[in-house]
């Protein structure tokens, strides 16, 4: 069939459903970037002197840095100086007690989003964090999970109320000086989720925090930073979306996992945030450091993520694994469409004996969007007995996208196995020809053929949330048949 | 209930059919036979409405409705039915997502409500073990790592679930043993019925000695050169196509049976 490249971008035109703005409210910076800005940001918060101290000290070092230009993307140069590092809808002097005080215009937000933060309604299984601009506004279940020993509040709270957890922890896997980004937010950090599974405690639900993006002209600084203790389970989930505007706006994120002994942390992540228009204008700069530090002997870190919003992604969700046999996974659907750009993969830094780590990507780009997978798999010269396994597909709709792959192997020990398979595939005519045979419409066959690409990933995410990742791919890819 | 006319059709600017004309009643089975590169195949894709074709002069209709006015999935919808020579591939798209899908647009289609999933689980199960597939098939991929006759065999199961009107089989016995075939052609007769048609479309006879054909045409060039009944079939295995003044490059038919 040769018009279908034609008809298939017509497929996959894409409505963004959470584009609206929420009329709030808010207290928010002048745009601009100084010592003071982070002073009165850390007042805000009423942080203790030490947290001050630390941010100053990331923000210097940060102004010696340079901002990585490696990534296969383009866009153009960030005004930091133009951008507002702190917005936060308009409240009462105390944090909100309870459900009841939060604003409704907020509850309402929410639940347009599909995140009801009422404890018995649609996600009655799971705990929410839910960050508007700069602060956590709820966080719901704290109470049955403080029961289970299970801290789960913003990383505001923490740092007052579990300084030493986060003096000891904050920083220990990204440090501040990693790079570009993840120094810009060591400084000006907002809001995030903390999380602290004790020795022993297997979470009793799926904890997620929902970030969104309301006010323009602002930058959102996502921290969140997760403990597994000794033989603890958790279970996380994050969700992100934004507005539709014109502009670009950027989310400079860091996320920290650490897993002790025996303890296994599963991370999801369901990436939506504004991808820009039709025609590439607007759009969230997601430019995001993750890492999880697998520390304790026999300790699993899992990364999960479905990315299919942003203008541009430049994200690397890696595993430390330096304990022995710790095990480190990566599950990755990435889809660019229009004039998306991602470059995004992840590293598995084998440093303990007998660690293993599996990365499955599954890159689909469409429209005349750009889809990089990036991945590093070093072994330490301790790391005997190490092995990797690394799968990369890439899926191709119509004949003006593009797909990358770029994987590093460094070895430094010989006993150390990589295995690493790629593939490249176009959703063919003869497979749509097939559908359509059979009575199927293009739209629901193109997206039966991507989620079935895609589906060694979504098995991976909780229940709750693969059946919500296999409708977003749905609703990106849907649109009039041409 | 189909009929052909005057029917040319071109890919990349080469007419491949040059004028078909062809008559297929409710409850008939017609085989069409001729050489590699006669059109056999390109007639069985244009009439499911495949794009590579070029349609540039004729008629095709069902039940008096006119086909070329219907996309694809339209025509489906409508009855027709065409068994692939080649099956493709959908990695990770379970075989059961993929004919429940199917099914209900055609349920949705005839303003039926559409199965659930337990409900098509135990019709599918059934009717897989007409074509004697086993039922941790369904849960495969669709055709993914399936052998040639299983491929075929899958075929003809989503031919037994769909019930179209007409069945167009295309070489659906190239590459099968003979067991393979008798499974397939048991699960044929099973589709054959008073207000179904099917028309099958293959290079040699030995498939017609299992799903005896009412009418037999001969294709070569592009144009049918010859129409019978059964014997046509028996005399085309005896003398090859040469007494039509047609040239087959393959072997002889009689070899391969």
């Amino acid at each position: 069939m040769a018009t279908t490249d034609k008809e298939v971008n017509e497929l996959i035109k894409r409505e963004y459903e959470h584009g609206f703005v929420t009329d709030i409210e808010a207290d928010t910076f002048e745009p601009g970037l100084n010592e003071d800005v982070i002073a009165r940001l850390s007042a805000i918060k009423k942080e203790p002197e030490w947290m001050l101290e630390w941010r100053l000290k990331a923000y210097r070092r940060w102004l010696e840095m340079d901002e990585p230009d490696w990534a296969h993307v383009g866009y153009p140069k960030i005004d930091y100086n133009s951008i507002s590092y702190y917005s936060a809808p308009k409240r009462k002097e105390d944090m909100p007690q309870s459900l009841d005080e939060v604003d409704p215009e907020l509850l309402k937000t929410y639940e347009k989003l599909g995140i009801p933060l009422h404890e018995r309604e649609k996600l009655a299984g799971v705990a929410v964090d839910a960050v508007f601009d700069s602060v956590s506004v709820a966080t719901t279940f704290k109470e049955p999970l403080a029961k289970a020993g299970v801290i789960f509040c913003s990383i505001s709270e923490a740092i007052q109320d579990y300084p030493e957890l986060v003096k000891k922890y904050l920083g220990s896997v990204v440090p501040a000086g990693d790079n570009f980004f993840a120094g810009l937010n060591s400084a000006v950090f907002s809001d995030g989720t903390f999380v602290y599974v004790p020795k022993g405690v297997r979470c009793p639900m799926e904890l997620s925090t929902y970030f969104r993006i309301n006010a323009a002209n602002t930058g959102q600084f996502e921290r969140t930073l997760i403990i597994a203790e000794d033989s603890s389970y958790v279970s996380y989930l994050e969700g992100c979306t934004a507005p539709m505007r014109d502009e670009n706006q950027l989310h400079a994120a860091v996320v920290e996992l650490v897993a002790l002994d025996d303890a296994q942390i599963k991370y999801s992540t369901v990436q939506n945030w504004y991808p820009g228009d039709e025609n590439g204008k607007g759009g969230i700069f997601n430019f995001v450091t993750k890492r999880g530090a697998a520390i304790g002997k026999n300790s699993k870190i899992s990364w999960t993520q479905v990315e299919t919003g942003s203008a541009v992604t430049w994200k690397y969700p890696s595993c430390v694994l330096r304990g022995d046999n710790s095990v480190g996974e990566f599950y990755s659907v990435a889809l660019t469409n229009n004039f998306q750009q991602a470059d995004t993969g992840t590293k598995m830094i084998h440093l303990g004996k007998n660690t293993s780590s599996t990365i499955i990507s599954k890159g689909i780009s469409a429209g005349k969007s750009s889809n990089a997978y990036r991945g590093l798999v070093k072994f330490g010269p301790g790391a005997e007995g190490a092995r990797n396994y690394t799968q990369c597909d890439s899926l191709l709709i119509g004949d003006r996208c593009g797909a990358h792959t770029f994987p590093y192997i460094e070895s430094k020990n010989k006993s150390a196995i990589v295995e690493h398979e790629a593939t490249t595939s176009k959703v063919s005519d003869e497979q749509m020809f097939l559908c359509r045979q059979r009575g199927i419409d293009p739209e629901q066959a193109v997206s039966m053929i991507v989620n079935g690409f895609c589906k060694e990933v979504f098995k991976e995410l909780p229940m709750e949330f693969a059946v919500e990742a296999g409708k977003l791919l749905e609703v990106s890819l849907e649109g009039s048949v041409g | 209930m189909l009929s052909i006319k005057n029917l040319h059709a071109s890919v990349e600017g080469e007419e491949i059919l040059k004028g078909i004309n062809l008559e297929i009643k409710a409850g008939e089975v017609h085989a069409i036979m001729g050489p590699n590169g006669s059109g056999k195949s390109t007639l069985s894709q244009v009439l499911a409405g495949n794009e590579t074709f070029e349609v540039t002069q004729g008629e095709i209709s069902l039940n008096g409705e006119n086909l070329l006015d219907l996309e694809t999935e339209e025509r489906a919808r409508e009855g027709i039915f065409l068994a692939f020579q080649y099956p493709v591939e959908i990695p990770g798209v379970s075989n059961l997502q993929f004919l429940r899908t199917a099914v209900n647009a055609m349920r949705t289609h005839r303003g039926e409500p559409e199965m659930n999933a337990a409900e098509f689980m135990k019709l599918a199960k059934e009717v897989s073990k007409q074509v004697d597939l086993d039922p941790a098939f369904l849960k495969r991929g669709v055709n993914e790592g399936f052998s040639g006759g299983e491929k075929k065999r899958n075929e003809i199961l989503q031919a037994l679930l769909l019930q179209p009107k007409l069945a167009i089989l295309d070489e659906t016995d190239s590459g099968l043993d003979i067991d393979a075939l008798q499974v397939v052609s048991k699960g044929v007769n099973a589709l054959r019925a008073e207000d179904r048609a099917i028309l099958m479309v293959t290079h040699y006879q030995r498939l017609l000695n299992h799903i005896v054909p009412d009418h037999v045409h001969v294709l070569a060039g592009g144009r049918i050169v010859k129409s019978g009944g059964r014997e046509l079939a028996l005399e085309l295995e005896e003398r090859g196509y040469g007494w039509l003044g047609v040239k087959d490059e393959e072997a002889t038919p009689s070899a391969a049976s």
